[in-house]
């Protein structure tokens, strides 16, 4: 007959016991430092509040799309941060797909040497951490421009010291170019060095991941694909759109995924080239107030908000691109 | 001569266009190179490399307990020869074995010419050179002392050999920082490629078994695991790094009982271990899924208890398709540490802006940020080769092959 | 290093109704942990070879001879401005000696909760630019770029005197001081602002310090105190009275040379009672603030009066060169006042 088990070892007890003692054990952990953290914040007069945020910032802010000024709430002064942001994840994210697939399709170009750079660059830039990359971009590339007269002038792009004016509508929808004006540069549309800076390491060193990422997606796709395709007498492009791209997208678009919220995380270093995205005002801001946990609760939960963002809308086009199997 | 000018035709210059293309780039690659040799040996100030080598390589440790330092490299060396050399003395099941394979020569070769050349060019004290002539000569004498007498070692020594290394790492631990004798040196005052390796170091050994239990979790039936598992993984990766280790420095402090806040170099290190180890849970995940799951119930109906079947049967598995990722991962985690400098800790990249800041050498921030880029991309480099050798040496084909 | 962060639930409870006081726990370990700049030549610098000298630092190395007798058994943390105040409000250090400013927000309990002992040098706020640029004022800013230092009294004076004159610049902000000054110097901004003593200080050390001149404008008080934490009023009091100590030397004229001879003096005659109570040689005015009775001789024998670590730091014995100003004795004019020892 069969032997009667002790409690600890009967198999329907094990899983409640292990569940058990874990919470048990992170319950008691979460308690210490909850208790802690609400002893040290009283002690130190620095309860959880938000009302602080309603206060004026006192602060300048250098770069801003959404007007703000030193009288300005705590809030606002985040929101152009988040606006910051925003604009650099956009800007990124646009470059680096367009430069990763470039890229991407290199490394099958024809041309052995086109397709060794490739590889070169992504090796390169891959190894090599992105803030060193961002603050030689800064460092070292923009802020070694010329200023004034001597700037780099190209056709519609000046790039000075002091930004890169691009040309575009100005007042009255006329297409105006960079113009000197009393010895500083005017133009349409004007990026600050810090940004620039900040969008070229950024997209140096996600479009390389990127390239990869679509690498890899055509190269899942049958040789034999290709092969059909020129013997039904279709061309290079026909083959590309119409055959292979639709095919390859189904393992590219994933991958995107993870680069895109990548990219958007590494926009935070941002504070390292002195472009005022949202960590840098949250910094500032934590400064001058001493709230630490209501600005880092600001922090994470807008990252992942945006990042649960970028993955919804990736995974509706995932969604569109995977083919359905009859 | 012939079949090498039609293999470059046919790669560079097959249809007008690609001709065109190599042209351009090859006037582009030229120009690149010769304007970058211009810079490099005429215009660079590398003064400000030998200047300042102990701050790039050890940061404000002291002058008086270096020597410590020396003896941890020693000893490193003497490590990494005597792990080599088994190695090697074990060869490949798919290659035979020879003492000195041609890349292992050419190796050793290389790495003695470096420790000659590379000393006298950073303009290190003639003393400083001797050193690292000597360390790296140990290193190679014991590569070939392991090669040579390895395998007559008696089995026992063999087995208990690895232990050696988290025997390091602790002696290590205790040069560094003090204890049982020594004088105990703080740890704000570690910085430069010292500490860059300490917390990279600190991060990947205590992130491996950290994320193997969060895979574990993640993939178990029991909910609060699952769910505590997930939450975690999904919060930590959904916050940049940086948000983290602010978090770390600032309420860390408050997080525990008054009065008692860790050093910030080890706050750093536990955050990046907590950061590296739902990334490392996700490839473990991958990993797992991998793995049949015959295995698993083959394991368990030939009586194996649950923890048994997984520790012996499945992990071993799971690891080897998911080292690949798990690498990558220690490489992002050597590249994070550059992080470190935006909280105010001096390792390489926070004492390289120090440096550059330093009026005496401003402008020369070029050569300061290529010798760094070089630096972090052997290392990385090297991780990857690493890697990919290690995936070979346990790629089952090659092992079933040798029969 | 572990074994701290592992040890859940052993570790003993910070300060809460019982005077509890650092005074112990730093005696006890042997030694001060001060958090100062270190990259401030003339308050706080650190050289090549690892030594630490300054104004900030010497009040420092007071306080650890008050404490222990050796000005030497001080271990120094150098902070950024971001992370100063909540190093000093977790315990990291003890003593924050890092030209920081004294405020009602900093100090009010519902702001950053500090305890400031008396300023130990009244500044205030100057912007500095090259010389070849011309710019003479505040409104020659008008549009430019101006290099600051973030999370700092600097940045929130500097937006309140250009709105009140409505002069529109662009504020660039960075982590710290070096990398504002290296932006400065590489033509980023046409301006850096900060307190005069410290543009003074950084100037010392660039190339050519005669291409940079400071405005004369003075856009700010900025009364620079070292700091400790509310929540421990005995140990504030020690630091507190300790200052005070530098600066009563400096009016009775005492000094680093004569401290000894003053305090045989003082044993040998007992008619000076109040030099004798200041030097400890009668009265309990060490134990009162939990020092040791000799404390004001200790601290005076390792760094000197007031004047002479004004001197060797920023003053003539110095390559800052910075005049007394407002910072002289109270008898002279000046603002250096000491409380009666008694």
């Amino acid at each position: 007959m069969a032997v009667p088990v002790p409690w600890w070892r009967n198999r329907r007890v094990i899983p409640w016991l292990v569940q058990g003692a874990v919470g048990l054990t992170v319950l008691v952990l979460v308690a210490f430092l909850l208790g802690n953290l609400i002893r040290n914040l009283t002690a130190a007069g620095l309860l959880l509040s938000w009302g602080w945020l309603n206060q004026p910032a006192g602060f300048d802010i250098a770069e801003t799309i959404l007007p703000f000024q030193a009288s300005d709430p705590y809030w606002r002064g985040l929101l152009a941060g988040l606006v910051g942001t925003v604009r650099v994840v956009i800007a990124g994210l646009l470059g680096s797909t367009l430069l990763g697939t470039l890229l991407g399709m290199a490394s099958f170009s024809g041309n052995a040497l086109l397709r060794g750079l490739t590889r070169v660059y992504v090796e390169v830039v891959r190894n090599i951490p992105l803030l060193l990359q961002l603050v030689f971009w800064y460092f070292v590339v923009f802020l070694a421009l010329p200023n004034g007269t001597a700037a780099i002038q190209l056709p519609g792009v000046v790039l000075a010291k002091s930004g890169l004016y691009i040309a575009g509508f100005g007042e009255g929808l006329r297409w105006l170019g960079p113009h000197l004006v009393n010895g500083v540069w005017q133009a349409p549309l004007r990026w600050s060095v810090e940004f620039a800076a900040l969008l070229t390491g950024l997209i140096a060193y996600s479009s390389a991941f990127i390239a990869e990422v679509v690498r890899g997606g055509i190269a899942a796709v049958a040789k034999g694909q290709w092969e059909a395709a020129s013997s039904l007498g279709l061309s290079w492009l026909q083959t590309l759109r119409q055959v292979v791209l639709p095919q390859a997208l189904r393992v590219i678009v994933p991958g995107l995924n993870t680069q895109y919220i990548s990219l958007a995380k590494n926009s935070s270093l941002a504070v390292a080239v002195g472009f005022t995205d949202l960590y840098s005002v949250a910094e500032t801001t934590l400064n001058q107030t001493g709230r630490a946990v209501e600005v880092v609760l600001l922090l994470l939960a807008t990252y992942l908000v945006l990042d649960l963002f970028i993955s919804l809308v990736m995974n509706g086009l995932n969604r569109l691109v995977q083919i359905r199997e009859r | 001569m012939n079949t090498l000018l039609r293999r470059l035709r046919h790669d560079l210059f097959a249809t007008p266009a690609d001709g065109l293309i190599t042209v351009a780039l090859l006037a582009v690659i030229g120009a690149g190179i010769s304007s970058f040799l211009h810079w490099a040996l005429t215009q660079a100030r590398w003064a400000v490399i030998q200047a300042n080598s102990t701050l790039f390589a050890v940061g404000r440790y002291p002058m008086e307990q270096q020597w410590r330092l020396w003896l941890l490299t020693g000893l490193l060396a003497a490590a990494t020869g005597i792990t080599w050399g088994m190695l090697r003395s074990h060869p490949r099941p798919d290659r035979g074995g020879i003492l000195w394979p041609r890349n292992d020569r050419f190796a050793a070769g290389l790495l003695l010419a470096i420790s000659l050349v590379l000393p006298r060019m950073l303009g290190l004290t003639p003393s400083v050179q001797v050193r690292w002539l000597a360390i790296t000569a140990l290193l190679v004498l014991l590569r070939w002392g392991a090669g040579r007498f390895g395998p007559s070692l008696p089995p026992l020594v063999k087995r208990l050999l690895p232990l050696g290394l988290p025997l390091l790492y602790l002696i290590g631990m205790v040069l560094i920082g003090g204890g049982l004798g020594l004088a105990s040196v703080s740890p704000s005052e570690w910085g430069g490629l010292l500490l860059t390796m300490l917390e990279s170091s600190f991060a990947i050994l205590l992130c491996f078994p950290l994320g193997v239990l969060l895979a574990l979790g993640r993939r178990s039936e029991l909910p609060l695991l699952r769910w505590g598992s997930v939450l975690y993984i999904e919060f930590i990766r959904g916050a940049p790094l940086i948000t983290l280790l602010f978090l770390g420095q600032n309420m860390l402090g408050f997080l525990l009982p008054g009065g008692l806040a860790p050093e910030r170099v080890w706050r750093a290190a536990w955050v990046l271990t907590l950061f590296a180890a739902a990334y490392l849970a996700e490839a473990v995940r991958s990993g797992l899924a991998a793995v049949p799951r015959g295995q698993l119930e083959a394991a368990r109906s030939l009586g194996m208890s649950m923890p048994q079947a997984f520790v012996s049967v499945v992990l071993p598995q799971a690891l080897r398709v998911a080292l690949p990722s798990m690498v990558g991962q220690f490489i992002s985690l050597l590249q994070d540490t550059t992080l470190l400098s935006l909280i105010g800790l001096m390792e390489l990249l926070g004492t390289a802006r120090t440096v550059m800041a330093n009026p005496e050498f401003l402008g020369h921030n070029a050569e300061v940020y290529f010798t760094l880029a070089v630096l972090f991309w052997c290392c990385c480099a090297a991780l990857g080769l690493g890697s990919r050798a290690l995936e070979r040496r346990l790629d089952p084909a090659t092992i079933a092959r040798s029969g | 290093m572990l074994i701290p962060f592992l040890l859940v639930g052993c570790a003993s409870e910070g300060g809460s109704g019982v005077q509890s006081t650092k005074i112990s726990t730093i005696k006890a370990r042997g030694k001060l942990i001060c958090g100062v700049d270190g990259s401030l030549p003339g308050f706080s610098f650190v050289g090549p070879d690892g030594t630490y000298s300054g104004l900030d630092v010497d009040v420092c190395k007071a306080m650890a001879a008050a404490l222990f007798g050796d000005p030497l058994k001080v271990e120094y943390r150098n902070l950024n401005s971001s992370e100063r105040f909540a190093a000093l409000a977790s315990g990291e250090v003890d003593l924050l000696s890092r030209n920081t400013t004294m405020t009602l927000s900093r100090d009010a309990a519902g702001g950053n909760a500090l305890s400031f002992a008396p300023p130990t040098f009244y500044d205030g706020q100057g912007v500095m630019a090259p010389t070849a640029s011309g710019i003479k004022t505040l409104k020659d800013l008008a549009g430019k770029p101006i290099c600051v230092e973030s999370g700092t009294t600097t940045e929130l004076n500097l937006a309140d005197r250009m709105r009140e004159q409505t002069i529109p610049y662009t504020p660039l902000k960075f982590q710290t001081g070096d990398q504002t000054y290296a932006a400065y110097l590489q033509g980023r901004c046409v301006a850096v602002t900060s307190d005069r003593s410290q543009l003074a200080g950084k100037r010392s050390s660039f190339p050519q310090p005669d291409d940079h001149t400071l405005l004369p404008d003075v856009m700010s008080k900025e009364p620079l105190t070292p700091a400790t934490v509310n929540a421990d009023p005995v140990w504030a009091d020690a630091v507190r009275w300790t200052v005070n100590t530098l600066f009563q030397a400096e009016e009775l004229g005492i000094t680093k040379a004569n401290i000894a001879a003053k305090v045989a003096e003082a044993r040998a005659n007992a008619n000076q009672a109040d030099l004798r109570r200041f030097l400890g040689v009668e009265g309990e005015f060490g134990k009162q603030l939990g020092l040791p009775a000799d404390f004001v001789p200790k601290i005076i024998g390792a760094v000197g009066n007031y004047g002479e670590i004004f001197d060797r730091n920023v003053g003539p014995g110095s390559r800052l060169k910075l005049d007394r100003g407002v910072n002289k004795q109270w008898k002279e004019g000046g603002l250096i006042y000491s409380p009666p020892f008694r």
